[in-house]
């Protein structure tokens, strides 16, 4: 029988469900991320219009820079004043 | 600290332990728990790892080697430890009231003490004395998972169906052959080289070497590999975000000083193709040490839409003897003694063919007009690049006297263009700066300050030099980074 070491780092994936849907997101605040891609500014502003014709309160936030990931700070800020994030993925 | 190895015994089979220092505050502070513990807590050993007479007035096993708090994983004092044969069953490292109690199955301990207080990092958590227990404990033991197969399992279809290749054969990673890679260093299979985006995994040393044994490396290329990685971690270099843009790049590798001859790299005819063991299979290590254990992988992290073959391997030394410049690990900083590895998010190469230039002039405006091609000939400040500069091409600027700096600031001259041709819009092409980007300025740089970099490799015969394109530059995206090879026998 021959043994190969294993070349990963032996990490296992955790499954995580994916969350409830809000019940009513006029109840809470929407997240709008602009990633720092061209042109976000105009999907994140379009949608911030439909939100408010929805009565719906957002807030904006915007990473430095797209290519790297959010900094933590950013993202502990988001999850502690929103209830929901929208994020302008791409260009 | 003694030298042999040991094999530790906990100083108790059935009851508490506490590990604790005098140079910690929070343990000072506990030291009326441990008194009420000992009155009526039953078996009770205090270790203490800096001072045989902390806390005064107690009876202390002084862990003088740490092989206690080693054995104890201690990575806080104070910890406090419920043993029941031989083994730890509960823990609380720290103070935290309702956790002593627990694990000593006491209530009311430390009447007047704050409910929680934060302990000190143990003394086995310092650098240099991790390394030297590691090595005290586990010197030469490799930890990684074996995967057991079957006798009629093809070993490389084996590799295949788990997932760990980069879409080409690997040599199959036994035992013995990572044995054999690991000679070639000096460093323990436990050292952690890194910890490795995008999946933030500890990388050891280990786990590099079947990664390079898979890419097909001998063991002298480990410490190339070794210090490729160690550069990819670097959070300059951005290895989360290259692995994870929609864009062509990966880690182009070039390396510097002895090591290259040393390990018989090529530099010259189809140094950036193939034919050369050591130049393929670096640059391949690398990347499946990224896919393996940073967890990038086509189609996962990495989502680019068409990537580029060079993401595969793209590795190559510079032809330092035969240059009229000083080399590239110099520019960065190094001495040409240095053996170097340095990084770049790149891609390519871009062609420059120019067979009728017999002075600088003339070849720097062919250069000048196909570097401008790099990302788009509209787009400006954005990606740097790479002038791989043949011999027959960097003859022309020996003979004329050009000094690489001359050389990179004509180029920055001819490159400075106008704005009315780069502008969004402009020549019926969407594709641009935007306007409010070049409003008031006449001429923008194609290059960044810091973006335009040279290295001289190549055969003998072909008026044909080379861009290697960037992915984007700066600090916001990726930087050039050099990272200093550590040789056999030489690193401490």
């Amino acid at each position: 029988m021959t043994a190969l070491l294993d070349p990963t780092s032996e990490r296992t994936t955790r499954k995580r469900p994916l969350s409830p849907r809000l019940p009513d997101p006029a109840g809470g605040t929407v997240a709008l991320l602009d990633i720092s891609k061209p042109r976000g500014d105009v999907f994140i502003e379009r949608l911030e219009e439909l939100f408010a014709q929805r009565g719906v309160s957002t807030r904006r936030y915007r990473k430095p820079t797209f290519s790297k990931p959010a900094p933590l700070d950013l993202r502990r800020k988001i999850a502690a004043e929103c209830t929901a994030v929208v994020e302008a993925l791409a260009d | 600290m003694s030298n042999h190895p040991t094999s530790t015994t906990l100083p108790i089979t059935d009851g508490l332990l506490v590990v604790v220092k005098d140079d910690c505050e929070t343990c000072h502070l506990t030291v009326p728990v441990l008194e009420h513990l000992h009155r009526e807590a039953g078996p009770l050993v205090v270790v203490s790892q800096d001072r045989e007479d902390f806390p005064p007035g107690m009876e202390v096993i002084h862990d003088r080697d740490l092989d206690i708090s080693w054995q104890l994983q201690t990575e806080t004092t104070p910890t406090i430890y419920r043993i029941e044969g031989g083994e730890v069953v509960n823990r609380q490292a720290g103070w935290l009231r309702s956790g002593w109690e627990q694990v000593a199955g006491i209530r009311d301990l430390g009447a007047g003490l704050a409910d929680q207080r934060p302990g000190c990092g143990s003394d086995t958590m310092l650098p240099q004395t991790y390394r030297r227990l590691l090595r005290r404990h586990s010197p030469h033991r490799l930890t990684s998972r074996k995967v057991e197969l079957g006798s009629s399992e093809d070993l490389m279809e084996a590799a295949f169906a788990r997932g760990w290749t980069d879409g080409l054969p690997v040599t199959p990673p036994t035992e013995e052959r990572v044995a054999a890679m690991l000679k070639g260093t000096d460093l323990y299979p436990g050292e952690v080289v890194c910890v490795l985006p995008p999946d933030l995994a500890e990388c050891t040393v280990e786990k590099v070497a079947i990664n390079a044994v898979m890419a097909g490396c001998r063991p002298e290329y480990l410490p190339v590999v070794l210090a490729a990685v160690k550069g990819a971690a670097q959070s300059r270099f951005n290895i989360h975000g290259i692995s994870a843009t929609t864009y062509f790049s990966g880690p182009v590798l070039v390396v510097n000083g002895p090591i290259r001859r040393r390990i018989g790299m090529n530099s010259g005819i189809n140094a950036l193709g193939p034919g050369n063991r050591a130049n393929l299979t670096i640059g391949r290590a690398l990347n499946l040490v990224v896919r393996n254990v940073g967890g990038a992988r086509p189609g996962g992290v990495d989502r680019a839409a068409l990537g580029s073959p060079g993401k595969l391997s793209f590795c190559f030394p510079e032809d330092e003897e035969g240059s009229p410049w000083e080399s590239l690990a110099v520019e960065r900083g190094f001495s040409s003694t240095d053996s170097t590895v340095t990084l770049f998010a790149g891609h390519g190469p871009i062609e420059i063919v120019d067979q009728k230039s017999r002075n600088p002039e003339s070849l720097a405006r062919t250069f000048a007009w196909q570097l401008r091609m790099v990302g788009h000939p509209k787009i400006a400040g954005l990606s740097d690049a790479i002038l791989v500069v043949s011999p027959e091409h960097a003859r022309l600027f020996r003979e004329a006297g050009w000094s690489k700096s001359r050389l990179r600031q004509e180029l920055f001259s001819l490159l400075n263009l106008p704005t009315d041709e780069m502008v969004a819009g402009a020549g019926g092409v969407a594709e641009g700066l935007p306007p409010a980007a070049t409003a008031h300025r006449p001429r923008v740089p194609k290059f960044a300050p810091g973006g335009l970099w040279f290295v001289h490799a190549g055969g003998d015969a072909g008026m044909f030099s080379a861009i290697i394109s960037g992915w984007i530059g700066g600090a916001a995206s990726s930087q050039m980074t050099t990272e200093a090879i550590d040789l056999k026998g030489e690193h401490q």
